[in-house]
């Protein structure tokens, strides 16, 4: 059998389940892999003995459950039992959790098991991971090419065939902007359809882990076995679980699909708008209506986030004080001295940057003046949505402005760098799933994305466009292995 | 009652001052687990026993609110008199401290699950309302321990993540005395509805009071200060009475008085400062995105409300008109649920007037000589009861009846069979009576030609010595009666 780390999720589910190959046979498979790409930084954390005893396990006794006898890597922010998890930081670099996030628990109640653990920015903050303490990673695509952040680990490690498929989390686009920058496929799911218990918080408000695969069919199993109510998280949607894979449909005719003015912004790159161009056409081809609409609050959205994601950053992050668990500095000379010293040396710049921001902005005398008015453009943001959610059935944008920027390029600009981010933080502002599908290639040779909007809860219908889009768009991730 | 006035004031040279206290009350609310976790709320386990993952605010870890503790929280919003909000928000108070392990306390600040009410309070200067400002739901911080070790601090978090419920008077209180019937009344009200259990002790209630002065009959409220975690009433009355003096010495020197937050030294019996308004906290508030609003449905406020007990302001009037009490009785016997119930169960059996002076007079005075509360009573409320109708009917006197209540606290005894083994009963036969009268007069016939001379003062004497002879058992109505017919004859 050719090289089975190749195959989609959906593949290797069928060869598994036809025992033309083993768990333990696939397992080491990705073991290979991994161990001749180094060179990508992709994990923080490997697992390769507990797999292959998974695997083995699996083996002895198949199922035929969603994901049976799959190993998977998942990004370092989501809590591991006794794996170490860090977050992508120094201050947690030494933290072993006792407990099992609810998305991996699903994820292995479906018959998956832990690979490692994947690099990622620090605290998910970044848009390059270049801010991981653990260093950055590099873009199969290219070995001077940033993957994306933060869930750069994740997509590098698929694109790279490092695992069969993975899950990162996304609160300004750190699933589909690393997914769009490496030619995979990255949703990021309605704001409570996924559980953030056990997710190192960045951004309560924001936070949602999703899937990331090499299809879309891969991705509808993905989230299938991840998604669910959790009586656990507060903010989790109270509803019954949907089967989105035996769902999937690719007759999309007569959808309504819109076109946003705001989203062609000044500066954009010529390959950005015809690839748009090149979307649309091939959606219009299937059947879709293509229409013309207008989020009007498109432009506050980056300003906006940019407030919103600190603040509640800044929040999250004081538990780090190196009193319970983590890193703690050995200087100091009381409670005050040690907490800075901890924090200091435990927090990377851009960490730092957003705590910085978040404190100003909920300070007292400037809170009404950032932090409410911030929530209040929010609200318009979601409600531009809405409304045009009335007319149309999803909403077609470019996933990110460039494709994937060389390493150090934007490392010192960080204005530049949160640009990134214009086209995918409104939809986590407006609390609505997203899909970056890879869409073809810069003149370079570096994969771009499009994202569809979808409203909420509606995973469904974007998955189904985004199934039919795929079958019709010849797109094909080319990757040359450089790395071993 | 007494119609005194009310009379708190502190004299400056130049004027006389009357002291403002508004008092910001944290109770503990009685449930088994905490407000956003289940660990179990139990006082007194070892350091660090009932903590959670969530208590101890471990990576990824989310709050999910207590049912139970809103409830609690309408339970007593409702026993305030006060307006149940349908929409509250949860929101963040920021701030490091090794004790806090979110580095935040979840809090309410905005929109408090509790607005508006009062409580009433009975002075003996008449009764007196007390606004409550609001009422909101929190959690508590754990316990930083600094004296295990020379130079570490231990950490006990049982305590973090418990639920308290902030109620905030408004600035209505003038002495130390109402400031203690109002605790004592918001301690009332909340153990009627078993919402708080009330004890200092344990901490379970603690207060910061608010103070400040102004000159009697100004309008305008002055510079308050606030004194953090009073945390007995006796103490909280000496820190007002030394802080409203240290106030008026520095306004009659002509200072001014610093906004701050001030510590009560208990070894000391002062306050000092803590922290300047110029070193307030700023908190940076901001709603807990962890945690949707709090949205209660009308029919559950309606229902908790129909399910309310009778509370002590209802039960006094009940008592007034039910058992024809006055209003200081009724008040002493509503003040705690367990009072009231035992006088209730004596009443239905027993004289209701007579059992009221008893109750308040000897059962009380042997309860607070044995430091027992009225559930741990020797005496049961049925065997009182007895008691009670053996004074009324006539079968024991007051006297005797001292003598089997003392029997009764040692023994635990029914009051008829101590009275009948030892022939208590008292002697209220006529005949019987005449037989001993007769005795004693002829015993003491030169003062029975004194007292026909005039000297009318040794009836008495003729009395004890009747009481003497028959063993304090002469029933005194009858006695009266015969020795002063046989003294004519």
């Amino acid at each position: 059998m050719s090289d089975i780390t190749n195959q989609s999720l959906s593949e290797i589910l069928e060869n598994v389940k036809s025992k033309k190959i083993s768990s333990l046979e696939l397992t080491q498979a990705y073991i290979k892999n991994i161990e001749n790409a180094k060179k990508l930084n992709a994990f923080i954390t490997t697992t390769f003995d507990q797999a292959l005893e998974n695997a083995k396990k699996f083996d002895n006794k198949p199922n035929e459950l969603l994901l049976h006898g799959i190993p998977l890597a998942v990004k370092d922010l989501f809590c591991t039992e006794n794996i170490k998890t860090t977050a992508g930081s120094k201050i947690l670099n030494n933290f072993i959790p006792s407990y099992e996030s609810t998305v991996t628990k699903n994820l292995w109640n479906c018959g998956a098991f832990l690979l490692g653990k994947l690099n990622c920015d620090e605290f998910a903050m970044g848009s390059s991971n270049e801010t991981s303490f653990f260093g950055n990673v590099i873009n199969p695509v290219g070995d001077q090419l940033v993957p994306g952040g933060s869930s750069g680990g994740s997509s590098s490690a698929l694109a790279a065939n490092l695992t069969p498929a993975t899950i990162g989390t996304d609160t300004g686009g750190s699933i589909r902007q690393p997914a769009s920058f490496t030619g995979t496929v990255g949703l990021k799911p309605t704001y409570g359809l996924c559980s953030r218990w056990g997710i190192v918080a960045f951004a309560s408000s924001l936070d949602q882990a999703g899937p990331m695969t090499k299809t879309v069919s891969d991705c509808a199993i993905m989230l299938e076995a991840m998604s669910g109510f959790d009586e656990k998280d507060s903010t989790s949607i109270n509803k019954k679980k949907e089967t989105y894979s035996k769902n999937l449909k690719d007759n999309i005719k007569g959808l309504k699909i819109g076109i946003p003015k705001e989203y062609r912004v000044d500066n954009m790159p010529k390959e950005i708008d015809e690839l748009w161009e090149k979307g649309k056409k091939i959606l219009k081809n299937l059947g879709v209506q293509l229409i013309d609409i207008s989020l009007p609050h498109t432009k506050y959205a980056l300003p906006t986030y940019y407030i919103v994601a600190p603040a509640e950053a800044s929040s999250n992050l004081a538990r780090y004080d190196g009193v319970r668990y983590g890193h703690r500095s050995q200087k100091g000379k009381d409670l005050i001295e040690m907490y800075e010293n901890t924090r200091s040396e435990g927090f990377g710049d851009e960490v730092k940057r957003r705590i910085l921001i978040g404190t100003y902005v909920l300070s007292s005398g400037y809170y009404d003046a950032y932090y409410l008015k911030a929530q209040k453009v929010r609200q318009l943001i979601k409600k531009d949505f809405d409304d045009n959610f009335t007319k149309v059935d999803a909403i077609l944008t470019p996933s990110t402005p460039s494709s994937a920027f060389k390493i150090g390029e934007k490392k010192n600009d960080p204005v530049s760098m949160y640009l990134n981010d214009i086209f995918t933080v409104p939809v986590n502002l407006a609390g609505l799933p997203a899909l970056s599908l890879p869409a073809g290639i810069d003149k370079q040779g570096h994969p771009l994305g499009l994202q569809l909007i979808g409203k909420a809860l509606d995973e469904q219908k974007i998955l189904n466009i985004g199934y039919a889009f795929e079958k019709n768009c010849c797109y094909k991730n080319e990757i040359k292995k450089w790395w071993s | 009652m007494s119609k005194e006035k009310f009379n708190y004031f502190v004299n400056g040279d130049k004027g006389e001052y009357e002291v403002i206290i508004g008092l910001e009350v944290h109770a503990q609310i009685l449930s088994n687990s905490k407000l956003f976790s289940g660990s179990s709320t139990k006082f007194g386990a070892d350091p660090n026993k009932q903590v959670s993952l969530i208590d101890s605010a471990f990576p990824g870890m989310l709050p999910v609110i207590n049912e139970e503790c809103v409830k609690q929280a309408v339970r007593t919003g409702l026993g305030l008199n006060a307006k149940i909000n349908n929409y509250s928000v949860f929101d963040r108070k920021n701030y490091f401290y090794a004790d806090l392990p979110q580095g935040y306390q979840i809090s309410q600040y905005k929109n408090p699950i509790v607005g508006e009410g009062k409580v009433l309070l009975d002075m003996p200067y008449g009764s007196k309302e007390i606004g409550i400002e609001r009422l909101h739901l929190e959690q508590d911080a754990g316990k930083s321990i600094h004296d295990m070790d020379p130079s570490n601090t231990y950490v006990d978090l049982n305590r973090s993540g418990i639920a308290l419920m902030e109620i905030v008077s408004k600035p209505d209180l003038r002495s130390p005395e109402e400031v203690n019937a109002y605790i004592k009344k918001l301690r009332t009200i909340m153990r009627y509805l078993g919402t708080c259990d009330g004890n200092m002790q344990e901490g379970s209630l603690r207060a910061d009071v608010n103070v400040s002065v102004r000159k009697v009959g100004s309008k305008k409220f002055g510079t308050r200060c606030e004194i953090k975690n009073v945390n007995s009433i006796k103490f909280m009355q000496m820190a007002i009475e030394y802080e409203a003096n240290r106030q008026v010495e520095l306004l009659e020197e002509g200072k001014e008085i610093d906004q701050e937050t001030r510590l009560f030294d208990t070894k000391k019996n002062e306050t000092r400062s803590m922290r300047s308004k110029e070193d307030a906290h700023d908190y940076r508030y901001f709603p807990d995105p962890d945690l949707l609003p709090l949205k209660l449905e009308q029919k559950l406020i309606d229902d908790l409300k129909k399910s309310l007990p009778e509370l002590p302001d209802n039960k006094k009037e009940r008592f007034i008109q039910e058992y024809g009490l006055n209003s200081y009785e009724a008040n002493v016997l509503v003040s705690e649920k367990e009072i009231s119930d035992y006088y209730e169960e004596v009443a239905k059996l027993s004289d209701k007037k007579l059992a009221a002076t008893w109750m308040m007079g000897d059962l009380f005075a042997m309860l607070n000589d044995k430091g027992l509360n009225i559930s741990r009573s020797p005496i049961s409320a049925k065997n009182f009861a007895e008691l009670v109708q053996s004074i009324k009917s006539g079968e024991i006197s007051g006297r005797i009846a001292k003598q089997v209540f003392e029997i009764m606290v040692e023994s635990g005894d029914n009051p008829k069979k101590i009275i009948e083994s030892k022939g208590m009963k008292q002697q209220s036969d006529p005949k019987e009576l005449e037989k001993i009268i007769t005795e004693i007069l002829s015993k003491n016939k030169d003062k029975v030609d004194q007292y026909k001379a005039g000297k009318e003062k040794l009836f008495g004497f003729f009395i004890g010595e009747i009481m003497k002879l028959s063993g304090g058992k002469a029933n005194p109505r009858l006695t009266n009666e015969i020795l002063k017919k046989l003294l004519k004859g």
